[in-house]
């Protein structure tokens, strides 16, 4: 049995201690929020977690294009992983963002275009485990998985932009935006390397993560192997 | 090229010709269709203030679950007897054989509408043909919808899970589509002016090529072991 | 022309996932022969036959056919081969032949009314023409099948199991029709399980076993016991003894 290449175990410790830091300086370090107070806190992970969820989504594209052109199986454990990990992580940045809108924006939900697509995300890549799980051939799975893995990402931005039309308002933190939109706030310097070194941190896991998803697929892959060896 | 039309057309015609004789997918998309609107009918209470803003609603969401119905029948024929083997065996260019399903089941969702829409009109005293414009909105909207329906419905009825799957996997997707066919149709119903309208059959134009390019693309992928 | 390799097949692999199903089967076929695949079940035949029919893909090795490679020149092969699967591949809400007449279209067959019409004399079913495939006995859904591959005159004849829940007379027909096509001098390949059906018809005998071809013969030179001791004896060989398995 292979052991975990070094490089694995030196990723992990990374990711360790940079969570450590983010978490030590979201709570330690910047300075709370005048306006909003302690809850805009959530605003660090809230956003890292939208981004590793993006990056997620991303990542799997790739791996389906990849997976049609090559047709090596693990491109398919790159995408199967990536949107594990992007759904998941796009589960905690919408719960987050509820229990930041709630005192701010007075609800745990609008139907304002971020949300909305985050949601609608979440829908589309739940859509694409149930359709694997449909599937008992591994090949054409993989297949399956890559063609709607690739028309969801094109989907998205379709969706954001059609809701986008309609009135947002959702603050646009980074990149300035309308001041007047409700709960939006200007970043202090403690603030700005806060909110970079989540995303530092978050990308980290993401890279950890993914990298153990596909250690674990193909190691199930190899069991799989050996049982029809046993069975034969 | 001639031989991508012939085989695309005959694909077309067979389409056709079967549903002409069993008339199974069309009466079935048109009795779901009606009992939609009637549910709708007793579920919004469509009084006349209610309609006017909500029939463009109404209406995409009879076409969307009726359509729904249309693209499982049409592509679970050709798994079922093997057809779409058949139609693999071919020596014709595999996007001729989307692109055949595609148009065929476009003209489905069409005669549904050609039928739904004066049905609307007289249940509910509006003419719905008073504007033309409408009728070019139904026809993108369906053809965005069409095109990505068509390809994710080769995909789910090859799965375990068919008859559940085609609903689930196209809805998210093809949000865009519909978000844009409902507020063009409400503009035109509404006789809101051109120029609040014509974004949005811009946008319904622009998803239609985008949706119709990929699916091109990777329909070789969905069928091709 | 008679001595020409028609159908190449070497060190083909087919994988499943993690379970492999073909494992370096090597297959020639001349022009002109009538090659039955007999083995058992879950051999690998009908996984044989999609991926000579250019409906699967090689996991790796070389296919192919009348000098086309699959899976790189499919359409060409395509136009050369005629699939009868045990599926019957027809619209049950078309007719006879308008089924046909939709498959001509599609393989760009020339004057295509004439060439349904001598079809359909061919298979017998000149009567029923204009009668939907819904109605149909399995039999003659069978025999419509053997037409609809044999439309384009094409140079291979793949056949899957054609004999499959079929009655003595429909099947006698059939033969009679796959003897009409082999005797114009197309190859054949089918599957099979009945082996005194086909001792009567193909000129060569192959058997399948767990991946392999594992033995071969030609009718002329076939033991006096007859096809099934044959067949027996290849199996046995084929079939590694217990401890070699584990």
């Amino acid at each position: 049995m292979k052991s975990q290449p070094r490089l694995l175990i030196g990723l992990d410790v990374v990711t360790v201690l940079v969570m450590a830091v983010a978490t030590y300086m979201v709570f330690g370090y910047a300075p709370i929020e005048r306006v909003m107070g302690a809850v805009q806190k959530v605003f660090y992970f809230h956003v890292a977690a939208g981004w590793v969820g993006m990056l997620g989504f991303l990542a799997a594209v790739v791996a389906g294009v990849a997976y049609l052109v090559s047709r090596k199986p693990v491109w398919d454990l790159v995408g199967l992983g990536a949107i594990e990990i992007g759904l998941t992580f796009m589960l905690i940045n919408i719960i987050t963002g509820s229990i930041w809108a709630r005192p701010i924006w007075n609800t745990w939900w609008t139907w304002d275009p971020r949300l909305t697509t985050a949601t609608i995300m979440e829908l589309l890549y739940a859509a694409y485990l149930m359709l694997r799980q449909g599937i008992e051939d591994p090949e054409r799975r993989a297949r399956f998985g890559a063609v709607y893995a690739i028309i969801g990402f094109i989907s998205v931005p379709l969706t954001f932009f059609s809701i986008r039309i309609y009135r947002t308002i959702h603050p646009v933190v980074i990149g300035g935006g309308d001041p007047t939109v409700s709960g939006s706030f200007s970043m202090t310097p403690a603030m700005g390397a806060t909110f970079a070194v989540s995303l530092v941190a978050f990308s980290f896991l993401f890279a950890s993560l993914l990298w153990h998803r596909i250690r674990l697929g193909q190691l199930g892959a190899r069991v799989e192997q050996m049982k029809l060896k046993l069975t034969e | 090229m001639r031989g991508f039309l012939r085989a695309l057309g005959a694909v077309v015609w067979k389409d056709l010709a079967a549903e002409l004789r069993s008339r199974e997918l069309l009466s079935s998309m048109l009795v779901f269709a009606l009992l939609v609107i009637f549910i709708f009918n007793f579920a919004l209470e469509l009084d006349a203030v209610a309609r006017a803003n909500v029939t463009s609603g109404v209406l995409w969401v009879t076409f969307v679950f009726a359509g729904t119905l249309g693209l499982n029948r049409s592509l679970a024929v050709e798994k079922d007897r093997g057809c779409l083997d058949g139609l693999l065996l071919a020596p014709v260019d595999r996007t001729a054989i989307y692109f055949g399903k595609a148009i065929a089941n476009l003209v489905f969702m069409l005669v549904v509408a050609a039928i739904v829409l004066p049905v609307y009109s007289i249940l509910y005293n509006v003419n719905l043909f008073a504007q033309g414009g409408l009728l070019w909105v139904i026809f993108l909207g369906a053809e965005g919808y069409t095109a990505v329906g068509t390809l994710l419905a080769a995909m789910a009825v090859q799965a375990r899970t068919r008859d559940i799957l085609l609903p689930i996997l196209l809805f998210p997707v093809v949000i865009p589509v519909l978000v844009a066919a409902v507020k063009a149709s409400s503009g035109y119903l509404q006789r809101l002016p051109m120029e609040e309208i014509l974004p949005w059959l811009q946008l319904l134009l622009a998803y239609d090529v985008i949706f119709t390019s990929i699916a091109f693309m990777v329909f070789e992928s969905v069928v091709e072991e | 022309m008679q001595d020409s390799t028609l159908i190449e097949v070497s060190r083909l692999l087919k994988r499943f996932g993690p379970k492999v199903v073909l494992r370096g089967l090597d297959f020639h076929v001349r022009q002109g022969e009538f090659v039955a695949l007999l083995g058992p079940n879950g051999a690998g035949k009908t996984t044989f036959l999609r991926i000579l029919a250019s409906l699967s893909a090689p996991s790796a090795g070389r296919v192919s056919v009348a000098g086309c490679d699959l899976p790189r020149q499919a359409t060409a092969v395509r136009q050369k081969l005629g699939v009868v699967s045990h599926l019957p591949l027809l619209y049950g809400d078309l007719t006879a032949e308008e089924n046909l007449r939709f498959y001509g279209r599609m393989y760009g067959v020339d004057a295509l009314e004439k060439r349904v019409g001598e079809v359909l004399t061919l298979v017998g079913l000149t009567s029923r023409r204009r009668d939907l495939v819904r109605t149909f006995s399995r039999g003659m859904q069978q025999r419509l099948a053997i037409g609809r591959a044999i439309l384009h005159d094409p140079e291979v004849l793949l056949l899957d199991e054609p004999h499959t829940g079929l009655d003595q007379d429909a099947c006698e027909m059939l033969d009679e029709v796959l003897m009409q096509v082999a005797a114009r001098g197309r190859t054949v390949v089918m599957t099979s399980h009945d082996l005194a059906r086909v001792e009567e018809m193909a000129s060569r005998f192959d058997v399948l076993s767990r991946g392999r071809i594992c033995s071969s013969v030609r009718r002329d030179a076939l033991p006096p016991d007859g096809l099934l001791a044959f067949y027996r004896r290849a199996l046995a060989e084929a079939t590694p003894p217990v401890e070699e398995a584990l």
